[in-house]
């Protein structure tokens, strides 16, 4: 049984629909990447998993849960955080304890595991670390990338949901994000990844949906779609 | 010079007499007094101002809290048994702090209840519907209406005319003011040693929870990040509720702290004046930042009491909103808050 499971799911703002039931699903233990244009609809798949939009029709179902009407606070108790597009840093707040916001849901079992949760974050960024008490809103693009990942690492989550971290960095930083990504996946988070910059996640994930105008048009492995004429056409800029 | 110090007038009618001497004679004696009303201002300016980080709302009925917690402490003493009575109760040191303290009780607990009650029938809904700010603002002026009317017609009704109606309680008076020591020859009395004393403790507990602690993070993510904090987990709604409780419970002490000031005070419409020079306070500080009311109330009391021995008592009031326009003025966003969620609430 999959881990995040969409079906035929619609979400509409208003009047507009954004989403004309799309389905998806996300394997335990996987790397699935979301491509698509401006406005296909991808941050707001993102945003009806994390319960910030509540899907018009179709449903979510989340390790054989059915979360579709679930309010948001209480998917991160299931286990689902999300690094929002455009980071979402608290920019008042200090590296530590915009960290701390991370698990602010959470109850660890002990302070030790509070304490190994926080050092595998800082072993993952040992510029956070680095930085432990600088106050969000100063840092740069990359170090807030890094720091609502590893927010969101403090949860301990069971589905990582990344909504575009390569965002306006520069292409060594984006390479260095991806490296991580890849590596937390690795450790054993299933990640759910949003990203324009198709060519970096494609090669890295296992599976990927192509989205286009709110609906999924194309899916598959994300080598075989990396080698599609049709993606390469529109997504990776090369004929 | 002296010409200058003493007596001068900015119209040839005497329609303003300004003194400075008044003000150089009694420096320290303002500053002490201007302190005490400060430190109330203060604990009421929280409330303004925590609402206004997580909801970006002005909380008018705030007043009507701090009103309700007037009569929250009047009605504990008078369940303690105390009465109305000319006289003080002298029931020794120590004995009275225990009764100050169960008053202030009285308040916080009628205030805080209060508080989120207001949260819940009136602005709670509002938000579920999303409806726009203006709608907010007006229910929040409503809202204090109706609090004011049911102090001033329900109340009375209620408890056999014991408490509210239309004129102010008779005051219940536990503490006569005796001055304690001076500083450089100021009288300080008991009663201002009381109300500073407490209004620190209680701002310094502040500071403290809404800085260092789990909840207070909480406060500050929805303050800074609405969105980001409800992925992360928190409640807003439940965030809401605890930013009106901590509001109300300081706003209830406040009431209490002021009618050891004001001993005549607790009347329906007693909050009214206060908590616009409360929310001036927040304003002025940088509202949405919580240092900024503290620091905000103490300067507007002592600021309107020197502007009061200069021009004459009469004035006090204009002193206090004019400080607050020529703020508005020369720093729209308030001594410390230079942007809103941003600074350390």
């Amino acid at each position: 049984m999959a881990l995040l499971e969409i079906t035929d799911m619609s979400v509409a703002y208003g009047r507009i629909e954004a989403l004309h039931g799309v389905s998806l699903t996300v394997e335990q233990g996987e790397l699935v990447t979301l491509i698509g244009a401006n406005g296909a609809g991808k941050t707001t798949t993102m945003r009806a998993v994390s319960g910030l939009r509540a899907p018009s029709r179709g449903s979510i179902v989340f390790d054989g849960k059915d979360i579709t009407r679930m309010k948001p606070h209480l998917r991160v108790l299931e286990g689902i955080i999300q690094a929002p597009e455009g980071r979402g840093v608290f920019p008042g707040m200090t590296v530590t304890e915009n960290l701390e916001m991370g698990c602010y849901a959470r109850t660890f079992e002990s302070k030790a595991q509070h304490d190994e949760t926080l050092d595998h974050v800082f072993e993952l960024f040992p510029r956070l670390a680095e930085r432990r008490d600088q106050v969000g809103g100063t840092m740069s693009g990359g170090e807030q990338q890094m720091l609502a990942i590893g927010r969101a690492l403090m949860a301990r989550p069971r589905l990582l949901l990344l909504d575009e971290p390569s965002m306006g960095l520069a292409p060594m930083i984006i390479a260095q994000i991806f490296r991580i990504v890849s590596e937390i996946n690795a450790q054993g988070t299933t990640v759910l990844l949003v990203e324009q910059n198709a060519q970096q996640a494609l090669s890295r994930s296992h599976r990927a949906y192509v989205l286009e105008t709110g609906n999924v048009v194309r899916s598959g492995p994300g080598r075989e779609l990396l080698a599609d004429p049709a993606v390469k056409d529109a997504y990776l800029g090369v004929a | 010079m002296s010409l200058l110090l003493h007596g001068g007038q900015l119209y040839a009618d005497g329609v303003i007499d300004f003194d400075l001497g008044r003000l150089a004679d009694n420096f320290w004696a303002l500053t002490v007094d201007g302190l005490t009303y400060g430190a109330i201002y203060a604990l009421v300016a929280v409330g303004y101002t925590l609402v206004y980080g997580v909801l970006r709302l002005i909380n008018f009925a705030h007043s009507e809290i701090f009103m309700l917690g007037m009569f929250g402490q009047y009605a504990m003493l008078m369940l303690l048994g105390f009465y109305p009575s000319g006289n003080a109760f002298d029931k020794g040191v120590l004995l009275t702090v225990v009764y100050l303290c169960l008053a202030m009780i009285g308040g916080m607990v009628v205030s805080g209840g209060a508080a989120v009650g207001l949260e819940r029938l009136a602005y709670a809904p509002l938000r579920k519907r999303g409806a726009p700010s203006l709608v907010f603002l007006i229910t929040a002026i409503g809202a204090s209406f109706i609090l004011q009317e049911f102090v001033h017609f329900v109340l009375p009704k209620l408890t056999g005319g014991e408490l509210g109606g239309v004129n102010a309680q008779q005051p219940i008076r536990l503490v006569v003011p005796t001055t304690q020591f001076t500083i450089f020859g100021a009288d300080v009395t008991n009663v201002d040693l009381v109300i500073i004393v407490a209004a620190l403790a209680l701002a310094f507990v502040t500071d403290r929870f809404i800085n260092a602690t789990k909840f207070g993070r909480g406060i500050r993510a929805v303050a800074q990040d609405p969105v980001t904090a409800t992925l992360m987990g928190v409640s807003r709604e439940r965030i809401i509720m605890l930013t009106f409780l901590i509001g109300g419970v300081l706003a209830g002490a406040a009431a209490m702290l002021y009618t050891l000031r004001v001993p005549s005070g607790i009347i329906f419409s007693g909050g009214f004046i206060l908590g616009i020079k409360a929310f001036s306070a927040a304003v002025l500080g940088g509202i949405g930042n919580l240092r900024g009311a503290l620091l905000g109330g103490l300067l507007l009391g002592v600021m309107e009491l020197y502007g009061q021995a200069v021009f004459g008592t009469e004035w006090r009031d204009v002193v206090a909103f004019v400080l607050l326009i020529l703020v508005l003025m020369f720093r729209p966003t308030g001594i410390l808050g230079e942007s809103l969620g941003r600074a350390r609430a």
